[in-house]
């Protein structure tokens, strides 16, 4: 029953179940796209030129700082849709069709894998409706057509690993409740990195921090693709985040999903 | 052949002792019922037979297949329905049926074929477009158990099938459960109550804190059971002196001034119990006819009255 072909046609099954339910209640998908489109709105607005005086560059201002604060809004995007994800989740865990694909001799992961990879689909989808929105405010991107493709590369990577984190806290929270609060960390993380200013303005320690999380490399990767920056190590660095928490999140729902069997 | 066997099953959560030694063996093609309070253990030995959780200690088997070392076997031959609907309320009734179609890997004429089959078996085609949301409970536990039958199951667990039900919606589950029964399947069922039980089962069990107290026929089960009884109540202590002495009434409630007297319910022996009334000169207040039901069968056979049960059919 652990066979390649049942395995993927399973967890295709899965993900078509969760597709036409983020379509049946879209409220969700709508209100964790919502959420970065403001801030981007706020910080390119509202904080844009005062901001963006300070990012040292030639021009600076407002215009300056609408491409440079495009990266952290694209990961808080994906973050915002990870929270949603584990809230999604929790929800299907208390539904009684769980236990009964517990009872089937199907492919056990595949209830996680239509979570995650459905939850990835959702995620490409949002960030494709906030880069429209961030070049309609003045985002102005020099990438070429592979820097945009790697650009979306980088963020599906990230959305997978973000993903599959908030499937296992969906998994391990107890109450819906908890499990919208478990993921809310990431969602911040984007300003202790390099997402809104620069991190060599920030005090030793919050810079020590922001330099070493996960999130400042992918977002220094996305903006070297996008705006011709200097990327050096921060493609690795991203890829080894990125494929690191995707492995042990993964290992972890499964874990979780098969332990928690009468609840 | 025996369709599902238990060997000295036990299960604790933490200090509590749910199941504590069931043995059980049930032939293939009857209908099996496991009668209890609410916390007697009921679902507790649906969750271990259905894969759902792990014994503590003893065997369990489907038609050979041990539950814990062959889960996916076990899977493979059976369908379960739990108390709680195991259906996707976003998705429709139609949605519902090809998602198990797809998960028990039919072909597409095969689950067009199949889905429309259930849906007409279960007098769901006029609403199978329709978001589950929408569907009275009746229709919810029909979706329910024919989602369980996409795969063709030759075990089936129904736990509580009709808790909660109205009696029509009630009866048509009856029906379909027989059905199913007729065309061979197993059938292995948990409920509160004694009709149900009664009205289809082959074989019953009593379950009691994790034990079972009594198990045969539902007419070996009726006969430890005292049969019916009218209960009398008097206005004075006077009257209620003289109906009890009259009457040589064998239970007698000195302080309610009640009296109980063995009945079977039936239109003939009430006449003779009021021409008795009546001949006797005896005022009763009022009288209440009292079948026998689960509880009398606990306090039959384990002496102790079923608290926990809360609901009535």
């Amino acid at each position: 029953m652990t066979t390649l072909p049942l395995a993927v046609r399973d967890s295709n099954t899965m993900l078509r179940r969760n597709l036409l339910r983020m379509r049946r209640y879209p409220s969700l998908t709508f209100m964790v796209i919502g959420m970065p489109v403001i801030f981007l709105l706020l910080f390119v607005y509202v904080f844009g030129g005062t901001l963006g005086n300070g990012l040292g560059g030639a021009s600076g201002g407002r215009a300056a700082y609408a491409n440079y604060v495009v990266p952290g809004i694209l990961l808080m995007a994906i973050a915002g849709t990870a929270q949603g994800t584990a809230i999604t989740v929790a929800m299907d865990m208390t539904e009684g069709i769980i236990a009964r694909f517990r009872t089937m001799a199907i492919f056990r992961p595949s209830v996680l894998t239509g979570h995650v990879v459905g939850a990835v689909i959702q995620t490409m989808l949002g960030l494709a409706v906030v880069v429209g929105i961030a070049l309609l405010v003045g985002f102005r991107p020099n990438a070429n057509l592979v820097e945009w493709v790697a650009a979306a590369g980088v963020l599906a990577m990230t959305a997978l690993a973000l993903t599959s984190l908030s499937v296992a806290l969906g998994l391990v929270a107890k109450t819906v409740e908890s499990a919208s609060n478990l993921p809310m960390p990431l969602v911040l993380l984007p300003f202790l990195g390099s997402g809104f200013v620069p991190t060599d303005s920030m005090p030793t320690a919050v810079r020590w921090f922001a330099e070493y999380q996960p999130f400042t490399p992918i977002m220094e990767t996305l903006r070297g693709l996008l705006l011709g920056t200097g990327i050096g190590a921060n493609a690795i660095g991203a890829a080894a985040w990125c494929a690191a928490i995707t492995v042990l999140s993964f290992w972890w729902a499964k874990s979780r999903y098969n332990r928690n069997t009468a609840r | 052949m025996t369709a599902i066997t238990l060997t000295g099953l036990r299960k604790s959560y933490g200090d509590k002792v749910v199941l504590d030694g069931i043995d059980l063996r049930i032939a293939e093609g009857t209908i099996f019922a496991l009668l209890g309070p609410n916390g007697a253990g009921k679902t507790t030995t649906v969750q271990i037979l259905s894969t759902l959780i792990n014994a503590d200690g003893g065997d369990a088997a489907i038609l050979g297949h041990d539950v814990t070392r062959e889960p996916d076997a076990v899977r493979d031959l059976i369908g379960v329905t739990g108390q709680f609907s195991a259906v996707d309320n976003l998705l429709t009734g139609q949605e519902n049926l090809n998602l198990m179609a797809d998960l028990h890997h039919l072909d597409k004429a095969a689950r067009r074929r199949r889905t429309a089959e259930l849906l007409q078996h279960f007098d769901l085609t006029q609403e199978a477009g329709k978001p589950v949301s929408t569907y009275s409970g009746g229709m919810r536990r029909r979706l329910d158990l024919a989602m369980t039958l996409v795969g063709r199951p030759r075990v089936i667990f129904l736990d509580e099938p009709t808790t909660g039900l109205d009696p029509r919606s009630r009866r048509g589950m009856w029906d379909v459960i027989r059905d199913l029964a007729a065309d061979g399947v197993t059938i292995f069922l948990t409920t509160q109550y004694l009709e149900e039980a009664d009205q289809l089962a082959d074989h019953v069990a009593v379950l009691d804190h994790g034990r079972l107290v009594a198990q045969g026929t539902p007419d070996e089960l009726k006969r430890l059971v005292p049969g019916g009884h009218v209960r009398l109540q008097f206005a004075d202590p006077d009257e209620f002196q003289f109906a009890s002495q009259v009457l040589d009434a064998p239970v007698r409630d000195g302080e309610a001034l009640t009296i109980q007297l063995p009945n079977d319910g039936s239109v003939r022996s009430l006449r003779a119990l009021l021409d008795q009334l009546d001949h006797a000169s005896v005022d009763a207040v009022s009288l209440s006819m009292h079948l026998p039901d689960l509880d009398d069968v606990f306090l039959a056979l384990t002496g102790h009255p079923n608290r926990e049960r809360t609901t009535t059919p």
